[in-house]
C-alpha cells in the first residue's frame, strides 16, 4: 500500500505539471485547453528527436548516469523539448486562438478549437513517429532500489519527483519575485485592470502559453523516462489533469499541484482493488464527484 | 497651457450606436476638471475613450499636441496618462506593495523614490504594504488604486467616481488626497456623481447629458448656476 502511494506521488508529480499549465491557461487565456495533453506528448517526442536524431547527428557521445536510465543527452534534450513546446504553444496562440480572441469568440469556441489542435498534434506525431511504444533507451534493465518499509522504487522515479518539484519551486519563485511573474498574477486577478495599468496583456498571454507548454512538455518527458512514449500518452493524461485542475479549484496553481498528487495517488492505489485499465475511470469518477459535491474545488470560495 | 484636448469625439461600444456625440473638452496644466451629469450621460465612457479602452469613431484626442486616439492603453499610459477605474480597481490577491509595483510595470528605471512619495501621501498603505489589497476597506482600496496610478508619475490622471461606494467619512479624506495630488502638479479629470463636492475642489467643470457637452464653465460659476443646481446638484 505504501508502495502504491509512493508510485502515486511519482505519477501525481507528472499530472501536476500538466494541471498547473492547464489551470494557468484557463485563468489567464480564459478557456479549457483540450490540447494540453498533446503538449505533454509533444514534449516527450521532441526530447526523443533530440536524443535519438539530433545529438547523435552532431556526434554528441552517449552516456548514462548510473543508476539512472539516462545521461547527458537527456540533460540537453529536456530543456530543448520544453523550449520547443513553449514556442509551439505560442505559435498556436498567434495563428489560432488570438484571432478568435480578437473576434470575441466565447470560451466554448476556443475550447473546441483546442480540441481540433489536439487532433492535429496527435496525428502529426503518429505520422512522423508511428504508433509504436518507444523507449528513450531501449533494452535497458531498470532494477528497482529497495527502500525501508518494503518500498521498491526505481532511481528514475525518485528523479522524476524531484525534477517536477524543482520546476514547481522555480515557477513559484518566478511568480512571487519577478516583475513578469507578478504581472501574470495581476492579469489573473483582473485582466481589465492589468490592461489599464499598462501591462501588455497579450504579452502575458504569450508567457502563460510558454510556461504552460513547457511544464506540460516536462511532464511528458518525465513520463517517457518513467514508462514509455506513445502518441496517445498525452490524450490519456487529459482526464487526470482536468480532474486535478477541478479538484484544486480552476485557476489555482497550488490547487492544481495538490490536485495532481491526489489524483495520482488515487489512480495508483486503485490498482490494488481494480484492474489497472480502470485508472482513468478512477480519475474520471473523482472529477464527477467533485463537480457534484464541490464544483468550486477544494480551494475555491463558496 | 493645454495639456489634454479632446476635439469632437464620437464613440460607442457597438458599431451602430454611439454613447458620446461630438464631444469636446480641454484640460489645462495643473487643472482639476470635473465632469458631471446624470447616469448614462457618457461620463465613464469619456474616460475609457481617452485612455484607449474604446476607439473614437471620429475626432481627436491630443496630449500636448500629439494625437493619442486609437493607441492601446499601455501606450497611452507610457505617454503620461493614468486611469483609475470606478470598480475592481485593485489586484485583490497581490499585496499593496505589489499593486504599486504593477503601477510601475512599464517603467524601466528605478521607481523607489516614486513609491516613497506614494507612501508619504498615503502613510496607511506603508504600514500595511505586505497585506493583500483584497482585505482592505473601500477607502484604503481607493488609496491603493490612486497610488498605483501615480506610480507612472502621470501628467494627467483620470479618476472615475473616486467616491463611489465609500462611507461618507472616507469621501472627504479621498477628496483631500485628490487635492494634494493636484498640488504635486498632476492635472486631473474627475467623473463624479457627487457633483457638488467635485465642483468644490475643481477648477472647471463640464456638464454632460446624452453624450454631449451641454455646459462648461468655471466651477464656482457652475455651482452658482440655477439650472445646473436644480438639475444636477440636488437643489
Amino acid at each position: 500500500m505504501i508502495e502504491l502511494i509512493v508510485y502515486g506521488i511519482v505519477l501525481g508529480s507528472i499530472i501536476a505539471l500538466g494541471a498547473i499549465g492547464l489551470t494557468m491557461v484557463y485563468r489567464i487565456v480564459g478557456f479549457a485547453n483540450f490540447a494540453h495533453g498533446e503538449f505533454m506528448t509533444l514534449g516527450a517526442y521532441m526530447a526523443l528527436f533530440v536524443i535519438s536524431i539530433l545529438l547523435p547527428w552532431v556526434g554528441f557521445p552517449d552516456s548514462r548516469f548510473v543508476p539512472l536510465s539516462f545521461g547527458w543527452r537527456m540533460v540537453i534534450a529536456f530543456p530543448i523539448a520544453m523550449a520547443l513546446v513553449a514556442f509551439i504553444a505560442i505559435l498556436f496562440d498567434k495563428i489560432l486562438y488570438k484571432k478568435l480572441r480578437v473576434k470575441k469568440s466565447g470560451p466554448v469556441i476556443l475550447a473546441m478549437s483546442s480540441l481540433g489542435t489536439s487532433f492535429i498534434i496527435r496525428m502529426a506525431i503518429l505520422i512522423i513517429w508511428g504508433s509504436d511504444y518507444i523507449f528513450y533507451r531501449p533494452g535497458l534493465m531498470r532494477p528497482a532500489l529497495y527502500l525501508p518499509l518494503g518500498i521498491k522504487i526505481r532511481p528514475d522515479q525518485i528523479f522524476i519527483f524531484f525534477a517536477a518539484i524543482s520546476l514547481v519551486i522555480l515557477l513559484h519563485l518566478f511568480l512571487k519575485r519577478t516583475k513578469m511573474g507578478k504581472a501574470m498574477r495581476a492579469t489573473a486577478d483582473n485582466a481589465d485592470l492589468a490592461l489599464v495599468t499598462g501591462i501588455d496583456t497579450e504579452r502575458i498571454i504569450s508567457w502563460t502559453w510558454a510556461i504552460g507548454g513547457s511544464l506540460a512538455a516536462a511532464g511528458g518527458v518525465l513520463y517517457g523516462i518513467d514508462v514509455q512514449l506513445h502518441p496517445g500518452m498525452g490524450w490519456n493524461f487529459l482526464i487526470p489533469i482536468f480532474a486535478a485542475t477541478i479538484l484544486g479549484s480552476i485557476g489555482n496553481i497550488y490547487g492544481a499541484l495538490v490536485g495532481g498528487f491526489v489524483i495520482g495517488i488515487a489512480q495508483q492505489v486503485s490498482t490494488a482493488y481494480l484492474a489497472p485499465t480502470y485508472k482513468l475511470a478512477v480519475a474520471f469518477m473523482i472529477m464527477i464527484i467533485i463537480l457534484l459535491v464541490r464544483p468550486q474545488g477544494i480551494f475555491g470560495k463558496e | 497651457m493645454t495639456i489634454l484636448k479632446i476635439e469632437n469625439i464620437s464613440a460607442g461600444y457597438t458599431p451602430e450606436s454611439n454613447i458620446l456625440y461630438n464631444l469636446s473638452l480641454e484640460v489645462n496644466e495643473g487643472e482639476i476638471i470635473s465632469v458631471i451629469g446624470p447616469n448614462g450621460a457618457g461620463k465613464s465612457t469619456l474616460l475609457k475613450t481617452i485612455f484607449g479602452l474604446l476607439t473614437p469613431k471620429q475626432g481627436k484626442i491630443l496630449l500636448k499636441d500629439e494625437d493619442i486616439s486609437g493607441l492601446k492603453p499601455f501606450k497611452i499610459a507610457k505617454k503620461g496618462v493614468s486611469y483609475v477605474p470606478q470598480i475592481n480597481n485593485v489586484f485583490p490577491s497581490l499585496t499593496i506593495q505589489e499593486n504599486l509595483e504593477m503601477g510601475a510595470f512599464i517603467r524601466n528605471d528605478d521607481y523607489t523614490d516614486t513609491m516613497e512619495e506614494v507612501y508619504t501621501l498615503f502613510p496607511v498603505l506603508k504600514e500595511r504594504k505586505n497585506q493583500k489589497a483584497g482585505q482592505l476597506s473601500g477607502g484604503q482600496r481607493q488609496m491603493v488604486a490612486m497610488g498605483r496610478a501615480l506610480m507612472l508619475k502621470p501628467k494627467v490622471l483620470l479618476l472615475d467616481e473616486p467616491s463611489a461606494g465609500l462611507a461618507p467619512i472616507f469621501v472627504s479624506s479621498v477628496f483631500d488626497k485628490i487635492k494634494e495630488i493636484n498640488t504635486m502638479g498632476v492635472s486631473m479629470i474627475i467623473v463624479e456623481q457627487n457633483a457638488k463636492e467635485a465642483l468644490n475642489m475643481s477648477h472647471r467643470g463640464y456638464v454632460l447629458a446624452m453624450g454631449q457637452n451641454v455646459l462648461d464653465d468655471k466651477s464656482d460659476a457652475l455651482l452658482a448656476n440655477e439650472e445646473v443646481g436644480r438639475l444636477y446638484l440636488g437643489g
